[in-house]
């Protein structure tokens, strides 16, 4: 077998490779909400004393906060999941406006197949829509080079830039070479109000920039070897981005590729010749026709784009071999065994009394929304984040007369359910608002957050006193029980609640028992 | 065993069964032996006592991150129940280790170093060197669980005739 010397070298996951990249390029600020398959890299991060990390209460607040850091004038990275990013939408769409300062990097990784995820949403669509460069690793190898362009390209083009992921690339490990942190100077703060006050006559100016800006950025896209043609046979050629290049490589190792990782904008001048140097040309791409659309806007007709039945799930070198060959995609189901609630959870107690009572459960994200499966089967919706608190209100609108209550984690309450709350207690609504209190965000693997007490390095700050914001936001009613041993108290207190004609919070108190 | 260029090995079984920290073992292994290495999981609701499977391939260059259905040279199920479901990664040929589970789990005295026990049975079966074994569990396990779990690499690795 093959020996090559092993130093400077780690077993690193996409995740791990993109946050020691972004440290090698001199990062200073962190933010984030854990969101799977998102988490590791503010995990590792908080291991380099260097940077400055923090879980953030939600996505909007990580944004915000790391992004000012950049348009401060050091180089700030925020993280999240897919569905993370709509939270931090508001920003996002005019930091495209404003520019930075230092470099500023959104990573943002998406979740094909939804391992654990409640939509499939393709962050590909953000480039088009806030005007933001895309760029896209592979492998956890190409992260670690591509986070510390991303920096320069931040900073010489005076732009936001989105690193996009997927499950696949930010869970997988691979030998990945290492090398130093590199310190950048702290850029001076700027009272520049043309730039950064987004009024209507300031922005007026900063979209005609940011327009200007997207036809440097395509130029930059063109001759950047993030975007690579491979040539070898003529006969067959793939463009390709995203992990789909390795199933494609290990399939057609002599096909010729032209391999997106600068994705957007779009390198037009690259596509079309690479179109005209293969006989046949096919774009393979995980979830939405991204690429695809694109190559045929530019007017390159003998492009074979996937049957719509790859624009679900995941793809793996059994499925790329079957889209070339044009068929439809079949997966044969192989079941596993569904997750469910841990065996010991005092939580389930919650689940066993609201299935006794026959209530509707407005549920949310979280450890609880496997409260929906068998054998409690007692949670019957799951949208988004805090919607468990909103949608107690919103079904009790539609049927006044029905039992309904709601549901949330306390880590989900902190990150949006307290507007939800308030807006309960301001438009006179009323029901019981369940707030299961395992003092952690369990299901992404145990992350503190405010109401623990305990920052992303575990040292002691400030608690939020999660019975005091209830109370504050206006519930009439705000009762705390631990739930072990005590599923008889709890029912009494469940009934005693649903019959009063009041706005009440249950908190119900006990502490994962994953935690160490 | 003929060398080859690239080996590829399918772990799976239940959350909480040391799978991750198995292919991590291996992935490291490789990694000091010189070789290009991935390693394919996906962990989120897998604590939550789902199924865990894990893909590690290492050899002189390695593209995909996952192994394909009959590609696999061997297959290390850590739960009865699972392996039905694992079954089609085995290639023609492929080596079922699932005949050794039942054997490590008679001379573990922890069930918590089965994994590592399983390790040592795949072990016998891969061109990877003692030391590079050695350096990956110095990597992998805690001071205080390197000594045990070295000791039950090597009992289990002497299974294998």
């Amino acid at each position: 077998m093959a020996r090559k010397p092993a130093l400077e070298k780690a077993f690193l996951s996409g995740n791990e490779a993109l946050a020691r990249g972004a440290w090698q390029a001199g990062l200073k600020v962190a933010c984030a909400y854990p969101g799977t398959p998102s988490t590791e890299i503010l995990e590792t991060l908080a291991a380099f004393p260097e940077v400055d990390v923090q879980w953030s209460v939600n996505e909007k607040t990580a944004y915000e906060v790391a992004y000012a850091a950049a348009v401060g004038g050091v180089r700030a990275l925020f993280a999240c999941k897919h569905v993370g990013l709509n939270v931090a939408m508001d920003p996002l769409m005019t930091s495209a406006y404003t520019g930075v300062n230092a470099g500023f990097v959104a990573v943002v990784c998406d979740d094909p197949q939804m391992h654990s995820s409640q939509n499939e949403q393709d962050t590909r669509w953000a480039g088009i829509y806030a005007k933001l460069p895309i760029l896209e690793p592979s492998s956890p190898s190409e992260a670690i080079d591509l986070i510390q362009q991303a920096f320069e390209i931040s900073e010489q083009y005076d732009t936001p830039v989105i690193v996009r992921m997927t499950t696949r690339i930010s869970h997988s490990k691979e030998d990945v070479a290492i090398g130093p942190r590199k310190e950048v100077p702290i850029r001076s703060l700027q009272r520049d109000m043309r730039k950064y006050v987004m009024v209507p006559a300031n922005a007026r100016i900063r979209h005609e920039i940011l327009e200007k800006r997207l036809v440097k950025l395509k130029a930059l896209s063109e001759r950047s070897r993030l975007n690579r043609i491979e040539m070898n046979s003529t006969s067959l050629g793939f463009i390709t981005d995203s992990v789909a290049y390795l199933y494609l490589k290990e399939v057609y190792p002599d096909a010729s590729y032209l391999k997106l990782g600068f994705l957007y904008p779009f390198c037009d001048e690259k596509i079309k010749k690479f179109a005209r140097s293969v006989k046949r040309l096919m774009v393979v791409e995980e979830l939405d026709p991204f690429i695809e659309e694109h190559v045929k806007s530019l007017g390159i007709s003998k492009v074979q784009g996937r049957h719509p039945s790859y624009r679900l799930g995941e793809l793996d070198q059994d499925l790329v071999r079957s889209l070339v060959a044009g068929k439809p995609k079949k997966v044969k189901p192989r079941p596993g065994r569904a997750p469910r609630l841990c065996a010991g959870c005092p939580h389930w107690s919650v689940f066993s009394v609201l299935k006794k009572l026959d209530v509707f459960v407005a549920g949310d994200i979280g450890c609880y929304t496997l409260g929906s499966l068998p054998p409690t089967s007692a949670l019957h919706t799951c949208l988004c984040m805090g919607a468990g608190v909103t949608f107690n209100e919103g079904l009790r609108r539609a049927h006044p007369e029905e039992k309904i209550v709601g549901l949330v984690g306390d880590s989900t309450f902190v990150h949006a359910g307290i507007p939800g709350l308030i807006n309960a207690a301001y438009n006179k609504s009323k029901g019981v608002i369940f707030i299961l209190d395992n003092s952690t965000t369990a299901m992404t693997g145990g992350q503190p957050h405010p109401a623990t007490g305990k920052t992303i390095r575990r040292e002691p700050t400030k608690r939020l006193d999660l019975k005091a914001v209830c109370q504050a936001c206006g519930a009439d009613f705000v009762d705390v029980i631990d739930p072990q041993g005590r599923v008889k108290d709890l029912e009494e207190l469940v009934q005693q609640r649903l019959a009063a004609d009041a706005l009440s919070v249950i908190i119900v108190q006990h502490p994962c028992v994953l935690l160490k | 065993m003929k060398k080859q260029e690239v080996y590829n090995i399918t772990f799976g079984g239940v959350g909480g069964q040391g799978i991750i920290t198995a292919s991590e073992l291996l992935g490291w292994a490789a990694l000091y032996d010189g070789c290009s290495v991935k390693k394919s999981e996906v962990h989120g609701m897998s604590q939550r006592g789902g199924s865990v499977e894990s893909h590690v391939r290492f050899g002189r260059k390695v593209y995909s991150p996952l192994i394909g259905l009959g590609q696999a040279d061997f297959l290390l199920c850590f739960h009865p129940d699972e392996h039905p479901r694992l079954k089609p990664f085995l290639r023609k040929g492929g080596t079922d280790l699932m005949p050794y589970l039942e054997k490590v789990q008679q001379i573990a005295d922890n069930p918590r170093a089965v994994n590592t026990g399983l390790m040592g049975v795949l072990a016998a079966f891969l061109p990877i060197r003692p030391d590079s074994w050695e350096r990956a569990m110095q990597k992998v396990f805690k001071p205080s669980i390197l000594e045990v779990n070295r000791r039950m690499f090597s009992n289990a690795m002497a299974l294998v005739k």
